[in-house]
């Protein structure tokens, strides 16, 4: 197969924006796929509602859309049932962490051998761009006209600390290393999550002086900092400016999964 | 009266800001958005002193609506579709608590397969919730009903949660002339909340304890009483309201060119205007057909109708929803308040997921239920069957 095969025809031209960072995310995860040799009929995709949700639609595997913020507790089930199926799942910000938040948290706590791609693209795309728990502080959305005034999550941290066996983060600009993230995480027994920083211009960008798509592609590439550089700078005492993130691999473990068949 | 233009979400948002609610917390969904947007905005810009929550989803939404309802405050949320039906258990956990909530419901139909266009069958669904829910025919009744659902609530005679229902798009999305009244009327008629008991330290009450079978029974009887009530109690102040602001809402069904009709449509919500073209153009074809516009589901109007429709030959009943394997939900009701009455009810099942009605539509339907035919999901598509 090749990757084109991964890509459901009927379904495209898919929905997104222009300069939407969605597309790049599928393709690096179907490259991913596609390069781990995955079997169309062993690979499902899940998702709930959003325009990252949308993505489990436009790929040729089965795939399951659901409601909003359950597609983790959907794939839960399928996984106990098919524990030799790869079951990938592909949410939001608002999807995982809002509505989907206490899903999100047990499938970690559970290690249920699942990938996520989170799509963080800080907003409610969908929805027309409301305030979701990851727009930072300060950010304009249309239910903070003023700017956002409580603190984002930190999905990678939050994911970490309730158990999953693998953490990591990137955006939609460092293409090769999302990619390969993807890979490492499709690989590792136990719940992978990948969480991707991404664009949405038409309700993110364009309401928070970034109104071109090679600006919200620059500011990832400026403001991204390495783990390893940052562990660095935590170790001589500097503390990390604001707008910076951190991305790269956060955690990767052996704690025993759920839902991997049992040597027989 | 000064009419402006108005999106329907806009009008429906500076009406709650007249209405003074001191905390909204909704979740976004569309069609709801732009209210959702419009009251965010309109807190933000200070011209409303109240707290607007961004939660993390309905349920929380209503959730945090009980707590500020019982804590004594007035309070708003609006929602449709999913996220209604995530909410559903602090729906029927709010109607128990007999709290003056006002929830307005921009109609749309619900997953799977998804849709995200017009029906009724969000609403219907929380039928037997305990909640009032009026149906707007247009947006000015949609506002008009926000202002008349608080004060129906907040009257220690009722003490019910309400739904003003609107169809998705088809009046959230439209614009229309609409007669925004001012803060002194609205002011006037609502005037403060004034809870009938509220969370206080220095007099200690619990809201949603458990209630043994010595008194569960007891609790649903006195609530099914309260909603009864609660059609006395939107005529009166429907009366009052139309006496304020010119706009009579005393009748719980209004009827148009019913008095002499042979063949009554009865509907609810934006397709009465539709339905109402039809009628003109059938009238000037000499066919004697009326229309009877359900502006309350629940209460249930029962005699009202009966009365209403006892002169007619024959009646048909356009259902936005269906209770699957029965009818319409709307039929079943129009059918139990005819009862006895022999004059044949037939459904029709129609306009679901967004699925446009026209005027011919209401014509065929007009001829079907005078030759008898019913029963049925009209305008289907035979060829994808
Ligand atoms: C129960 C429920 N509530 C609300 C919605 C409306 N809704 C659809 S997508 C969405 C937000 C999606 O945000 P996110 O998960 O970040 O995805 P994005 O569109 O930003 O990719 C919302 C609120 C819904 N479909 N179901
Ligand atoms: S609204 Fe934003 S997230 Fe959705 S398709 Fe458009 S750019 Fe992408
Ligand atoms: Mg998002």
């Amino acid at each position: 197969m090749n990757l084109e095969d991964w890509y459901r025809q009927d379904r495209l031209p898919h929905i997104y924006c222009a300069g939407c960072g969605n597309g790049t995310i599928l393709n690096c995860t179907l490259r991913a796929v596609e390069e781990l040799d995955y079997k169309k009929e062993e690979t499902t995709f899940i998702s709930g509602i959003g325009c990252s949700s949308r993505a489990a639609g436009y790929t040729s595997s089965d795939s399951l859309h659901t409601t909003h913020g359950r597609a983790l507790a959907f794939a839960t089930g399928l996984k106990l049932v098919k524990p030799r199926q790869h079951v990938i799942v592909f949410t939001g910000d608002g999807d995982c962490s809002a509505i989907g938040g206490n899903h999100f948290i047990h499938a970690c706590r559970r290690n249920i051998d699942i990938t996520v791609i989170c799509m963080n693209n800080n907003i409610y795309g969908m929805t027309g761009g409301q305030g979701s728990p990851c727009t930072p502080y300060g950010a304009i959305s249309t239910t903070t006209p003023y700017g956002m005034q409580e603190q984002p999550f930190d999905l990678c941290k939050v994911a970490e600390a309730a158990g999953a066996n693998y953490v990591a983060r990137w955006t939609s600009f460092h293409v090769k290393e999302l990619t390969e993230a993807i890979r490492v995480g499709l690989e590792t027994p136990g719940l992978s999550f990948i969480e991707v920083m991404t664009q949405c211009p038409t309700s993110f960008g364009s309401k928070n002086k970034m109104r071109q798509v090679t600006q919200m592609l620059d500011m990832f590439r400026d403001n991204a900092v390495l783990k390893a550089k940052a562990d660095r700078d935590a170790a001589k005492g500097i503390l990390p400016s604001p707008e910076k993130f951190v991305v790269g691999q956060f955690v990767r473990r052996n704690n025993p999964p759920l839902g991997v068949e049992a040597a027989k | 009266m000064t009419m402006e233009i108005m999106e329907g979400s806009i009008a429906i948002a500076e009406t709650v800001r007249l209405c003074r609610p001191q905390v909204i917390s909704a979740y976004p969904i569309t069609p709801q958005t732009h209210i959702v947007e419009g009251l965010a905005s309109i807190v933000a810009d200070g011209r409303l002193d109240a707290e607007y929550i961004c939660v993390e989803s309905e349920f929380s939404a209503l959730s945090a609506c009980i707590g500020a309802s019982a804590a004594g405050s007035r309070v708003y949320s609006a929602t449709t579709s999913q996220g209604l039906a995530l909410m559903a258990e602090v729906v029927f956990n709010s109607a128990g608590m007999r709290l003056p909530i006002v929830m307005g419901i921009a109609n749309r139909a619900i997953s799977a397969p998804l849709s995200i266009w017009n029906d009724q069958q969000d609403s219907i669904m929380m039928r037997d919730s305990g909640w009032i829910q009026l149906y707007a025919e247009d947006n000015q009744e949609a506002i008009d009903m926000h202002i008349l659902a608080y004060k129906v609530c907040e009257d220690h005679n009722i003490l019910l949660p309400a739904f003003v229902c609107f169809d998705g798009f088809i009046l959230s999305h439209v614009y229309e002339p609409i007669d925004l009244p001012s803060q002194e009327l609205v002011d006037s008629f609502l005037g403060p909340f004034n809870p009938y008991q509220k969370l206080d330290a220095k007099d200690p009450i619990s809201f949603g304890m458990y209630a043994t079978p010595e008194y569960y029974l007891e609790f649903r009887y006195e609530h099914d009483q309260a909603v009864k009530r609660a059609a006395d109690a939107i005529k009166k102040y429907g009366k009052e309201f139309g006496e304020i602001f010119g706009r009579d809402y005393s009748e719980l069904v209004v009827g148009y060119k019913l008095e002499d009709a042979e063949t009554a449509i009865v509907a609810m919500g934006s397709i009465c205007g539709t339905v109402k073209d039809a009628i003109d153009e059938m009238r000037a074809e000499g066919k004697k057909v009326g229309l009877l516009n359900l502006r309350c589901f629940r209460p249930f109007p029962s005699t009202d109708v009966a009365k209403a429709l006892a002169h007619v030959n024959t009646i048909a009943v356009l259902d936005k929803n269906v209770s699957l394997g029965a009818k319409g939900a709307v039929a079943i009701e129009i059918k139990e308040a005819c009862y006895g009455s022999n004059i044949p009810v037939y459904d029709y099942i129609l306009g679901l997921g967004g699925r446009d009605v026209r005027k011919r539509d209401i014509k065929k339907i007009v001829e079907l239920a005078e030759k008898g035919e019913g029963d049925m999901f009209y305008g289907l598509r035979e060829e994808v069957l």
